[in-house]
Parts: C-alpha cells; sequence; structure tokens
C-alpha cells in the first residue's frame, strides 16, 4: 500500500542538551507533508533545524515527540538501515578506502543482490551521473564535483522511494553548483523519486524546488511553492530571508476582503488597494513590504495613486541591475532598476540628490502582521 | 641555506645528544664480542677457531664460533630460550586483548556522552601516570590476597592451586596496556567524521558490519600503532612482570635481571644485542610498510 505522502512529520519536536546543560528544541512542532515524486527543499540558515529534520527522517535521530512517516508508516526507533530511504551527505562521506565500484556496491550487498546484477546496477547507476570508466578509482583520485556524483549515485543505486540531500552541493563552486542543480532537477523528474533537500541557499531552493518550508528556530516560517514564497510572503521573517524587501510601518486605514489601504507616517501618506493575508483587522498596526525590483522609479511629476516623492542617495552599478538607493521623506527605500539598456552614458545613472517620483503598484506589495 | 643549521650550538649539541643515546649501545655490542669472560674491560676479540673451547684463566683464547664464542652460547642456552619464549606469548596475548579492549574504549569515549565519561577518561590516564612499582605491588596484592582466598575457600589444592604464572603476568599487562592503546587510538579518532558510518547504516549496514567494513578499515592505522606501542611495551616491562611472575613465566626482562646478580658474562650483552637487532628489524619493517602505503596512490 503506497500513501499520498512519501514523508510525513506530524508535531516533531527534537530537544537536544547543549553542552551548557539546556535543553534547546532544535525542532519545534514542527508537521510536513511531503509528497510522492516531490522536489521538497527545506531552507534556512545554520541552527534553524532543517538538516536535524532531514536526520530525522533518515533514522539518525529520533524525535522527542512527534512521528515520522515514510510511505505511511510510522518509524518509532527504527534504525537507518531498515528504511527505505537513502541520504547524500554534505561531506559526501565517501569510503576512502573503497574503490568508486566498491562505494557503489556497498549497499547492494547489503541488500544481498547477486554479483552480476550488481556490476549490471553499479553500471548504470554510473551512466547516470556520467561517470562510467572511473570505477577503479579511489575517492582521493576524483575531483570534488566527482566525488558528489559517486556521493548521489551511491544513493540512487539503492533506488530508494526518498532521496535525503544534506546540502549536496554547499563545497562546489558557484559555476559546477549551478550546472548540478539543473542535473539534480532533471535526474529527479526523470525518476520520479520524492527528494528531500537541505539548504540555505535559497536562490537553490528556488530553481530546483516544487515546495519550499523556510525553516526559522526550530519551527517553519512558511510552507508554499517557490512562487508563493517569494511573492507571498506570510511573514516578515519570510520577506526578509528570501530575496530582499523594503519595509515600512503603517496602520491600516480601511480595509474590505480583498484589498486594505494602510497609511505609512514616514511616507506621510496612504498606500491604498493592497492585498491583504488572513487575520487583519481595521487600525491594526502593520508592515508593508515591497520588493526593491517592484518599485518604479518614474522621473516624470504625474498625478497619481501611491506615487511618492523621493530623493536619490546612492547609485550602484551591479551590472545585472543598478541599486538606487531613495530617501522618501525619512524612509529609506532600496530600489533595483533592471539594466535594460546600455549605461555607458552616465547620464543614464541618476545622479545623487536629484528628485524622483517613485510608484509602488498595489499588487506588488503586501500587507504582514507586525511581529 | 638555513643559517641555523651552520650554528656550533647546533651541531655540538646534535653530537652530544648522538653520542648520549647511541655510545651504550656501541658498548653493549662491543663487549658481546669481549675475548674475558669477566667482561669488567674490553680485552679484545677472540682471535681464533677451533674444534673446543679454549680458556686461558677468565681469557677466551679460541672456539668453535670464533669471535661470535658468546653467540653460540647464548644459542645452546636453554632458559634464554624459554624467557624468550615467554616474552612473546605474553606479549602477543597481552598485545591483542588489549588493542581490542583499549579500541572499544576509545570508541566509547569519543561517540558518547554519558554521565562517568569525565571519571572515564581520567580513570585512563591514572595507570598511565601512577609509579610502575606502586601498579607493581597493587597488582601482586590483588592477586594473592583473591589467589588466597580462592584457594583456602574451596580447598584447593596440587595442581589446581592458583598461584602466579604466566597467565598473572599476561593479565597485568594487560592492564597497563588498555590505557596507552585507548589513548593512541583516541587520538587518531578526533577528527573521525561520524557521516562515514551514518553512510554505512544508510546503505543498509548493520552496526557490527559497518564496523567491521567501514570504522575499522578507517581507523586501522591508528589501531596497529597503539598495538605496536602495547606490544614494545609488554616486550621491555620489568617492574610489573618482576612483581606478578611466578615459577616458569620468566621472561627476558626478569632473565636478565637474573643474570647480572650473578656474574656479566658477556652472553649478556650478545642476548641484548640480538635483542636490539630484533627491534630494530621490526622498527624497520614497519617504516617500509608505512611508506609504501604512503605511496599508494590512495
Amino acid at each position: 500500500m503506497t500513501s499520498e505522502f512519501a514523508v510525513e512529520l506530524r508535531d516533531v519536536v527534537k530537544r537536544f542538551i547543549t553542552p551548557e546543560g539546556n535543553d534547546m528544541a532544535a525542532v519545534d512542532h514542527v508537521t510536513m507533508q511531503i509528497k510522492n515524486g516531490e522536489f521538497f527543499s527545506m531552507l534556512g540558515s545554520s541552527g534553524c533545524g532543517k538538516t536535524t529534520s532531514l536526520r530525522m527522517v533518515a533514522g539518525f535521530e529520533w524525535p522527542t515527540e512527534g512521528e515520522v512517516y515514510i510511505e505511511g508508516k510510522a518509524m518509532g526507533h527504527t534504525p537507518p538501515f531498515q528504511r527505505k530511504v537513502n541520504t547524500v551527505f554534505q561531506s559526501y562521506a565517501l569510503f576512502q578506502h573503497m574503490t568508486v565500484f566498491q562505494n557503489l556496491a556497498f549497499g547492494l550487498e547489503m541488500e544481498g543482490a547477486k554479483e552480476d546484477e550488481i556490476k549490471k546496477r553499479v553500471g548504470r547507476a554510473l551512466e547516470m551521473v556520467q561517470l562510467t570508466g572511473m570505477d577503479r578509482r579511489k575517492p582521493k583520485q576524483l575531483s570534488g564535483g566527482q566525488q558528489q556524483r559517486v556521493a548521489l549515485a551511491r544513493a540512487l543505486v539503492k533506488t530508494p522511494d526518498v532521496l535525503l540531500l544534506d546540502e549536496p552541493l554547499g563545497a562546489l563552486d558557484l559555476k559546477l553548483r549551478k550546472e548540478m542543480q539543473l542535473e539534480l532537477k532533471a535526474l529527479q523528474q526523470q525518476l520520479g523519486i520524492t527528494f528531500i533537500y537541505v539548504t540555505h541557499d535559497q536562490e537553490e531552493a528556488l530553481t530546483m524546488s516544487d515546495r519550499i518550508a523556510v525553516m526559522s528556530k526550530g519551527k517553519i516560517q512558511q510552507l508554499g511553492t517557490p512562487v508563493e514564497i517569494y511573492e507571498r510572503p506570510t511573514n516578515k521573517f519570510v520577506a526578509d530571508f528570501i530575496g530582499e524587501s523594503n519595509f515600512l510601518e503603517g496602520k491600516i486605514k480601511s480595509i474590505s476582503k480583498k484589498e486594505a489601504s494602510v497609511f505609512v507616517p514616514s511616507l506621510n501618506a496612504e498606500v491604498v488597494g493592497m492585498p491583504i493575508s488572513e487575520g487583519l483587522v481595521k487600525g491594526e498596526e502593520v508592515i508593508v513590504s515591497i520588493r526593491p525590483e517592484k518599485i518604479r522609479i518614474a522621473e516624470k511629476d504625474a498625478v497619481n495613486q501611491n506615487m511618492f516623492r523621493a530623493t536619490v542617495t546612492n547609485t550602484v552599478y551591479i551590472g545585472v541591475d543598478t541599486k538606487v538607493f531613495v530617501d522618501a521623506h525619512g524612509a529609506k527605500l532600496k530600489v533595483w532598476e533592471q539594466n535594460r539598456i546600455s549605461r555607458l552614458d552616465p547620464k543614464s545613472f541618476y545622479t545623487v540628490g536629484q528628485e524622483v517620483w517613485l510608484m509602488l503598484l498595489p499588487e506588488n506589495t503586501i500587507v504582514l502582521k507586525k511581529d | 641555506m638555513n643559517p641555523f643549521r651552520r650554528s656550533p650550538f647546533v651541531i655540538a649539541a646534535t653530537i652530544l645528544v648522538y653520542v648520549f643515546l647511541y655510545a651504550p649501545i656501541v658498548g653493549l655490542v662491543l663487549y658481546s664480542f669481549n675475548a674475558s669472560r669477566a667482561n669488567v674491560t674490553f680485552e679484545g676479540f677472540i682471535p681464533a677457531f677451533s674444534d673446543r673451547v679454549v680458556m686461558d684463566g677468565s681469557m677466551v683464547k679460541s672456539s668453535p664460533c670464533g669471535p661470535f664464542h658468546w653467540y653460540c652460547e647464548l644459542s645452546k642456552n636453554r632458559d634464554v630460550a624459554e624467557a624468550a619464549g615467554n616474552t612473546l606469548t605474553i606479549a602477543f596475548t597481552a598485545t591483542i586483548i588489549s588493542t581490542i579492549i583499549g579500541t572499544m574504549a576509545a570508541l566509547a569515549l569519543q561517540r558518547y556522552n554519558f554521565k562517568m565519561k569525565p571519571f572515564s577518561q581520567l580513570s585512563l590516564y591514572i595507570p598511565i601516570v601512577i609509579p610502575e612499582i606502586v601498579m607493581g605491588i597493587g597488582i601482586l596484592t590483588l592477586f594473592s590476597q583473591v589467589f588466597g582466598w580462592m584457594n583456602d575457600t574451596f580447598n584447593l589444592v596440587g595442581s589446581a592451586r592458583l598461584s602466579m604464572g604466566i597467565m598473572t603476568v599476561t593479565a597485568s599487562h594487560i592492564a597497563f596496556m588498555v590505557p596507552f592503546v585507548a589513548l593512541v587510538v583516541q587520538a587518531r579518532l578526533t577528527g573521525f567524521d561520524k557521516s562515514y558510518e551514518e553512510a554505512a547504516m544508510d546503505l543498509g549496514a548493520n552496526e557490527w558490519i559497518t564496523f567491521r567494513r567501514v570504522t575499522l578499515p578507517m581507523i586501522l592505522p591508528g589501531v596497529l600503532s597503539g598495538a605496536l606501542l602495547a606490544f614494545t611495551l609488554s616486550l621491555d616491562d620489568f617492574v610489573i612482570t618482576f612483581f606478578t611472575n611466578g615459577p616458569g613465566s620468566t621472561t627476558l626482562p626478569i632473565y636478565v635481571y637474573g643474570l647480572l646478580r650473578r656474574i656479566i658474562t658477556p652472553q649478556v650483552n650478545a642476548l641484548s644485542t640480538v635483542w636490539i637487532m630484533v627491534v630494530f628489524l621490526a622498527v624497520l619493517a614497519i617504516q617500509i610498510l608505512q611508506n609504501r602505503e604512503q605511496k599508494k596512490p590512495s
């Protein structure tokens, strides 16, 4: 019987005793359901509980409270060697005293596979990660990228229901990492295996994932698709952690089912017609969040809603974008302008002290609860 | 050119160190060829080969083995053969057992946190830092008390009576070797990434297979150097062996000490020379093995 969910964490808590003797919850009442065939990421900075959560699925740690289910079965204290999941480790953990072939064969030997079957499956796995012919090398004779592929092949050769990946690309250089991101995603789609991917790199998570759990302090801050996470963060932490955001404090002036208008004292103006999240009421102190690339700078003095006068305080050219820093009645905002045109002409930049108009499109702004 | 290397102080210090370390050994080897049986001063090599030993007072004039007279005498000495046999039996047995216990102790201390951990760690150092003679007396007291009590309680008679012998020497060697093995292995274990073991278990290996196929091969160099240290400690241990041996369990150091108390013939020097050669060859073999291991593309 297969369950709808490949992996499920139900109200899982993991407590550790710190070296100072304090009780600390590394994972604090986490519940998530990972669907079959999904590329699921846990994203957060170090110490957010993402790796501990993954290790509880692998069986290296047991929850203090709650339960981990794999394919609908409660895992309890099932040891790692009896779970049909396999892990790609951050450090790869390749057995240094074994050849590539022996590393891959190890897991199949444990299943009691016959010699010719082992040969066949190892060969196929090496082909899959494009390492055919490397089977007699020792891990130390391989480059970092190749070692990473061996670690991947060693886990995949077992044909697990779920593949767990703990920051597998962390040790690679940027270019290789980007290549591997796309390769991993393609591999996952081709194999149809559920991937649970732990990373602190938001771009990596956004690139590959079907869904992302943003974690902080042992809790899930938001769980959703990359688009939802980026475009509709549900709290200030997520809006701040994923990408960059401008935050303006304000108070709800009027609210309807779909929209709200917020008075922002630092702009000395009202931002109107913004979509709202649940649970906001009139008069509530809120935070208006706007992505820097979603603010438009209009030079012309036009009369419009949600347009505010501002002064340019600095500009930074970074190739793809020009970062424009502005001051609107004391509210410091950042605006990213894509360099759609060649900036060779110095006149194409805003000058410091220049007066501009900022346009906040209401559909690009988010009203968040103040925390 | 490093100016430090030219310094006369460094040269002098180097020479002094070598003289201090090796002059006694060179002297010891030289005296094993001494023509003088009294062996007080070096009276020259034994000059000639002959069918039988010719003596002139305490001087050996000729021998069937010529200058190697004392080595031939040594080879005829049954007590030496027995002592060497005892020494090796004890050393091998104690090394194997103490390596197993010491390695397990090191793994447990590295891997787990438990209430008595600081105490356990400290208790490893104690046998190393307390004077060997104290430990020797302690072990002697323990054995004699326990053996006496058991002999009386169970009315053991004849050969069934418990007494000092190879077993007690081996047991006491294990007792003082375990901490050395544990500390050497522990030093090698720091930085041992537990994800190797996790990877093995993740791939379906239970704890025992994980240890046999992943952990042990990876920590083997540390285990072997611990075993080697333990082996050499056992080979030349005198103090503890002195207190715990009994009839039929004389080891080489005890035997040499016994010889010295009577008369120092060059036979003792010959024995020591053979000993040094054996140890030297063993160290050389280990060095060659290690070099080959390093050169191998691993």
